[in-house]
């Protein structure tokens, strides 16, 4: 790796400051497994390293019926994995969390950082964004908070500003009779990461759907909603058609690329054949 | 670009190191410490052979900046064994023929161990899924397997 200047605040206040002193270049460090890949292998040079490891506030999983789930930006993705109420309540995203990387890269990478480092392919941003979740942001104007699916304009690009930090995301609490799902393609089934990936919550209302999110990674610049299936499915009752339906809307949402995991015809295809499956899953568990 | 002074505790022994920051851990455990029975292959995560239990968990040192594991306790291949006695996983690995080259082993044995401290009597498909970050260019896994449910049954 080339040299640069390291620093390891220990605020946020200083982390900031550090972010909007040094401007362009600069990169945060969290578990480190996209950004050292890049340094080391993509040609990323930044000048200067701030790493958020000596940052407090930035950790712990937090979950109550009023106010939801909370999970830190530096909350490693293996510990959403085995988390209880991730388990039981945002399903998808424990099992968006569980099959990032490999063991190793689990215990390292971080969800801030998987949602920082904008891949469209981002296994926990789909999860996320069917339940809702919001980033809180801190920078040198203050606080905001920003719904994850509209975080990023771009492959590898967010509209965070140079000296902003994700600290945490807040997903409210699921509806009664909520089933969701993450599944992923890819070419070899571990080490991998998505040639299509697909997140869907089903809400149920007296039988009928009352809510539905749909959404889709690595077929498109950023994720996607695919927001005719999901307004398609709303209101209706469940059936083999209603969702065959919405699976071909959802093929007519995506833009995917032709690229070495798989063609663009290819991509389209399993995003049809992948969003039906995941609707009837989602389904089975809402009705569990 | 100044150095920073980093304290490590590896294998139950205190080691410090006063190093430049674009260090990775794997690089100061080799380099300045001289343990180096972890081993680099791809440098970027993938094959596992840098594999380390760093604060009870397992990761790879090649993606890890020398100056985030500051006061971490480190477990490498050379404080498995204990007291000149092999952890059942090496035993394991020597009956069972498992190591070809030797370039993995030693992240394939630091998986082995941490599977069997969380899960003491593991499925032939939990084993290969907690292996799936240690890659094997000799192709063994047939025998790497075996011998992590034959430590299983030790």
């Amino acid at each position: 790796m080339h040299r640069f200047e390291y620093y390891a605040p220990a605020s946020l206040d200083e982390a900031v400051a550090l972010l909007k002193e040094h401007g362009d270049g600069v990169k945060l460090l969290a578990g480190g497994t996209d950004l050292l890949v890049q340094m080391k292998e993509a040609g990323l040079h930044p000048p200067a390293v701030v790493s958020l490891h000596a940052v407090p506030g930035l950790d712990g999983i937090e979950f109550d019926e009023a106010s939801g789930l909370r999970i830190g930006a530096r909350v490693d993705v293996a510990s959403i994995e085995s988390n209880d109420v991730t388990e039981q309540r945002y399903t998808a995203l424990a099992e968006g969390a569980g099959i990032v990387g490999s063991i190793q890269t689990r215990n390292m990478a971080t969800i801030g950082g998987n949602i920082a480092n904008a891949a469209p392919s981002a296994d926990t941003a789909p999860p996320l964004a069917v339940f809702d979740a919001v980033a809180e942001i801190i920078g040198a104007g203050g606080q905001r908070e920003v719904p994850v699916i509209e975080l990023f304009d771009g492959p590898g690009s967010t509209i965070l500003t140079t000296d902003e930090v994700i600290t945490g995301f807040k997903l409210p609490t699921p509806p009664a009779n909520t089933g969701s799902v993450y599944q992923r393609h890819t070419p070899r089934k571990i080490m991998d990461i998505a040639a299509v990936s697909v997140g869907i919550r089903l809400s149920l209302d007296n039988g009928k759907i009352g809510e539905a999110r749909v959404c889709l990674g690595a077929v498109a610049p950023t994720i996607i909603r695919a927001s005719d299936a999901e307004e398609a499915l709303t209101g209706q009752a469940p059936t083999d058609a209603l969702f065959a339906k919405a699976a071909e809307l959802a093929q007519a949402a995506s833009s995917p690329i032709s690229d070495v995991r798989g063609s663009a015809e290819f991509r389209r295809h399993l995003v049809g054949v992948m969003t039906k499956r995941c609707l009837d899953i989602a389904l089975e568990r809402a009705q569990d | 670009m100044a150095k920073l002074e980093v304290h490590y505790t590896i294998n139950g022994r205190k080691h410090e190191a006063y190093i430049e920051p674009n260090l990775t851990l794997l690089d100061v455990v080799r380099d300045d410490l001289r343990l180096t029975g972890s081993k680099e292959g791809c440098g970027t995560g993938d094959c596992g052979a840098c594999t380390m239990i760093v604060d009870g968990k397992l990761v790879t040192a090649c993606l890890m900046l020398a100056p985030q594991a500051d006061g971490a306790e480190i477990t490498t291949i050379e404080g498995v064994a204990e007291n000149g006695t092999l952890h059942p996983v090496q035993q394991a690995f020597l009956d069972k023929g498992a190591v070809q080259c030797g370039f993995c082993i030693p992240g394939m044995i630091l998986a082995g161990k941490v599977l069997l401290d969380q899960n003491p009597k593991p499925n032939d498909y939990e084993i290969r899924e907690a292996i799936a970050g240690n890659l094997c260019r000799c192709t063994g896994y047939t025998k790497i397997v075996e011998a992590i449910a034959a430590a299983a049954e030790a």
